[in-house]
C-alpha cells in the first residue's frame, strides 16, 4: 500500500484516574477513507481530540506524513494538515454561512492588516480568489443558495454539511469527521456519502470518520477500526468486522 | 448601474452605505445651519466633543461587540491619546505654526503612543483564555489616570523639564505643559468640527475595511467558538490583539481631538466612569452594530446636555429615552423595517 498519512502509536490520555485511551496503534493511508467505531463513551471523540491536540496526549508519538505532531498546537496541527468537524457542531453562528467557509482559507490567502484597511490590490485579488474557492465548497455541500445567512440559523443537517465545508477549506491531507450523519434523515445521509466520496477523489484527502450509522459506516469505509473502553478491539475491512464475535459482543453487551 | 447599486445596498454592505451616509448627512445640514442661523453655544460646544465619543465608541465595539472582549478602561487610551497630542502641540507650536498640520502630527502621535500601549497590555493578557482584560483593563485605566495626574512637563529654551509627584519644574520663561491634577492648562484649540467628522470617516472606514476582510472573520469566528477557531488554524491570541491594539490606537485619536478641543483639560476627565459611559454606548447601540452605536453615543451625550433646563425632569427623560434607544437599535423589526427600505433602492437599481 501507499504511505500512512495518519501513524499513530501507543497513543493514550488519562483524566484524573480514568484511561479514556490506551495504547491505540492505528494509520490511515492516502486516500483511504477509514471508520472509526465503538460502544458510546469508548473513546472515539477522545481520539479526536488528540490528533487535533484540543487534549495533550500522556503517551505515544501522532505521526502526519511521519512528522511527530503530538508536541505541535491545535492551530499548527491544522496548518500541518490535519481538519475536522466536532460532535457537538461548533459554527461561526452570528457570521454568514459563506463567512464560515472563507474563515477557513485564513492561512492560505496573505495579505496584510495594511492590505486590508488600504482595499490594495493584493487585498482584492486575494478576497475575489477566496470567495470563488468558497462558493465552489458550497455548492458541492448545496448551501449555495443560503451563503448569505448566519450560520445559527440554517437547519441542523446543513449546519453538519457546512462544518466538513469549513474543514476542507483549510485544504487538508487528513479529514476527520465527528458523527456527520448524527441527525440526518436517509436521504440525507445517503446524499451525505456520495458528497464524502466525492470530496475524497476531487481534493485527494484521506477521511478518518466517527459514526454510528452502521450502514453508512459498512457502505463507504474500506478499513474500520472498532474501539471499546479506549483500547482496540478490532480493526479490519467492513466484511470482516460485521462477522468478528468480539464486535458483535461489544455493541449488543454482555 | 445594477453594480453600483449592488456596492452599495448589496446585504454585506448596506449598513457602511448607511454610516457613512448618516455622517455626512448630519454634516451637511449641521453646516448649513450654523451658516443660516446663530446656533446655541450650549449646541455648538457639543460638537467635537460628540464626534470624540462616536470614535471611542466605535472602537469600544470593535473590542467588545467584534472580538467578545471586555474593556473596562478606554477612557485610559483616550487619557494617553490626549496627553501625548497636548504635549505634541504645545512642542511643535513654534516649529510648526499651521494648525491643522499641527493637529495632524498631534493626532497621528495620540493614535500611536495609545496603540502601542495597547499592544504593551494585550499581548500577555490575551494569551489567557478568560475575563482577565476586563480585570487588567480596568487596572490600566486607573493607573493611567494617576500617573498622569502626578505628571508635570514642561519646556523652556534649555529644553525639557519633567518631574513626578511633586512639581520640581522651574522654568525660565516657559511654558507647562503638563501640571499634574490640574492637567493640561491654556493648550491652543486647533480641533473643529470638521476634523471631527473627518476622523469619524476614517475612523467607520478602518473599521469597515478590516470586518470585510480576512481578519474581521477570524475576529468574528474566535469570538463565535475558539476551539473551532483554533481548529481551522485561527491564531486566537494574535486575532484578539490585532483587534484591541486597532480599538486602542482609535481610542487615542478620539483624546487627541478631544484635549485639542479645550484650553484646559484634567486627568480626571478620564476616570473609570467615562470608560463606563462609552461602554453604556456601544451596549445600547448594540454589540457589533456600528450605526447602533453612532446613533446611541449622540442621543445619549447630547441629550442629558440638552435636557439640563428641565432639571428634575432630565434624569427622567434620559431613563425613558435610554429604554427606546435600546429598543430601536436591538429590536428585529426595527432590522427588518431597515432592510426592507434598503431592499427597495437595490430592487429600483436592478430594473
Ligand atoms: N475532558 C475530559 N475529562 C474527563 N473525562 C473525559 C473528558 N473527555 C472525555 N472523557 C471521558 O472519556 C470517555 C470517552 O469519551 P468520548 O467522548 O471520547 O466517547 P465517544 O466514544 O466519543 O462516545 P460517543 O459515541 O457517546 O460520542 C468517557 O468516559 C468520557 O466521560
Ligand atoms: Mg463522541
Amino acid at each position: 500500500m501507499a504511505n500512512p498519512v495518519l501513524e499513530v502509536k501507543n497513543l493514550g490520555i488519562d483524566f484524573g484516574g480514568l484511561t479514556a485511551v490506551n495504547n491505540l496503534n492505528m494509520e490511515v493511508y492516502e486516500g483511504e477513507i477509514v471508520g472509526l467505531i465503538g460502544p458510546n463513551g469508548a473513546g472515539k471523540t477522545t481520539v479526536f481530540n488528540l490528533l487535533t491536540k484540543v487534549y495533550d496526549p500522556s503517551r505515544g508519538s501522532i505521526l502526519l506524513d511521519g512528522k511527530d505532531i503530538a508536541r505541535m498546537t491545535t492551530v499548527d496541527v491544522n496548518k500541518a494538515g490535519i481538519a475536522r468537524t466536532f460532535q457537538n457542531i461548533r459554527l461561526f453562528g452570528k457570521i454568514s454561512v459563506i463567512d464560515n467557509v472563507k474563515t477557513g482559507m485564513n492561512n492560505h490567502h496573505a495579505y496584510s492588516v495594511a492590505d486590508a484597511i488600504f482595499h490594495t490590490k493584493k487585498r482584492n485579488e486575494s478576497e475575489k480568489r477566496i470567495t470563488e474557492k468558497a462558493e465552489e465548497l458550497l455548492k458541492i455541500f448545496n448551501l449555495y443558495d443560503s451563503r448569505d445567512i448566519e450560520a445559527d440559523s440554517l437547519p441542523y443537517g446543513a449546519q453538519r454539511r457546512l462544518e466538513i465545508a469549513r474543514a476542507l477549506a483549510t485544504e487538508p491531507k487528513l479529514l476527520l469527521l465527528d458523527e456527520p450523519a448524527a441527525g440526518m434523515n436517509p436521504q440525507e445521509t445517503d446524499e451525505l456519502m456520495n458528497t464524502i466520496r466525492f470530496v475524497r477523489d476531487k481534493f485527494a484527502i484521506s477521511i478518518l470518520l466517527i459514526e454510528h450509522d452502521m450502514s453508512l459506516v459498512m457502505n463507504i469505509c474500506e478499513r474500520i477500526y472498532v474501539l471499546n473502553y479506549g483500547t482496540l478491539l478490532a480493526k479490519g475491512s467492513p466484511d470482516e468486522i460485521k462477522n468478528n464475535e468480539k464486535v458483535i459482543k461489544a455493541y449488543l453487551g454482555d | 448601474m445594477k453594480g453600483i447599486m449592488n456596492t452599495l445596498f448589496g446585504k454585506k454592505n448596506r449598513s457602511r452605505t448607511i454610516s457613512f451616509s448618516l455622517v455626512i448627512l448630519v454634516y451637511i445640514v449641521i453646516e448649513i445651519l450654523m451658516h443660516a442661523i446663530r446656533m446655541p453655544r450650549l449646541f455648538t460646544s457639543l460638537l467635537v466633543p460628540v464626534c470624540c465619543y462616536i470614535i471611542v465608541a466605535l472602537a469600544l465595539n470593535l473590542v467588545v461587540g467584534f472580538s467578545g472582549e471586555l474593556s473596562l478602561g478606554h477612557a485610559g487610551f483616550m487619557a494617553i491619546g490626549a496627553f501625548t497630542a497636548v504635549a505634541v502641540s504645545g512642542l511643535s507650536a513654534s516649529a510648526v505654526p499651521n494648525g491643522m498640520l499641527r493637529l495632524f502630527l498631534s493626532v497621528v502621535a495620540g493614535c500611536i503612543v495609545s496603540g502601542l500601549f495597547g499592544l504593551l497590555i494585550s499581548v500577555p493578557v490575551l494569551k489567557l483564555s478568560g475575563d482577565y482584560l476586563a480585570i487588567v483593563t480596568l487596572a490600566f485605566g486607573q493607573i493611567i489616570k494617576s500617573l498622569i495626574n502626578n505628571m508635570f512637563l514642561g519646556f523652556d529654551k534649555n529644553g525639557l523639564h519633567f518631574s513626578f509627584v511633586t512639581n520640581e519644574v522651574s522654568l525660565e520663561n516657559g511654558k507647562m505643559l503638563l501640571s499634574g491634577p490640574m492637567g493640561a492648562t491654556d493648550t491652543a484649540k486647533i480641533s473643529n468640527f470638521t476634523t471631527g467628522i473627518i476622523l469619524i470617516l476614517i475612523t467607520l472606514f478602518i473599521i469597515y475595511s478590516l470586518i470585510n476582510s480576512k481578519y474581521g472573520r477570524t475576529i468574528m469566528a474566535a469570538r463565535d467558538n475558539r476551539i473551532a477557531a483554533e481548529s481551522i488554524g485561527v491564531d486566537i491570541s494574535r486575532t484578539k490583539t490585532l483587534a484591541f491594539v486597532i480599538s486602542a490606537a482609535l481610542a487615542g485619536m478620539a483624546g487627541a481631538l478631544y484635549a485639542l478641543n479645550y484650553s484646559t483639560l484634567q486627568p480626571s476627565k478620564f476616570d473609570f466612569n467615562t470608560s463606563i459611559l462609552i461602554l453604556v454606548y456601544v451596549v445600547f447601540g448594540g454589540l457589533g452594530n456600528i450605526n447602533g452605536t453612532i446613533i446611541s453615543t449622540t442621543l445619549l451625550y447630547v441629550l442629558p446636555e440638552m435636557l439640563r433646563s428641565l432639571q428634575d425632569y432630565r434624569m427622567l427623560i434620559y431613563a425613558v429615552v435610554l429604554i427606546v434607544v435600546m429598543q430601536l437599535t436591538n429590536s428585529s423589526r426595527i432590522r427588518r423595517f431597515a432592510d426592507r427600505i434598503t431592499d427597495l433602492f437595490r430592487k429600483k437599481g436592478e430594473e
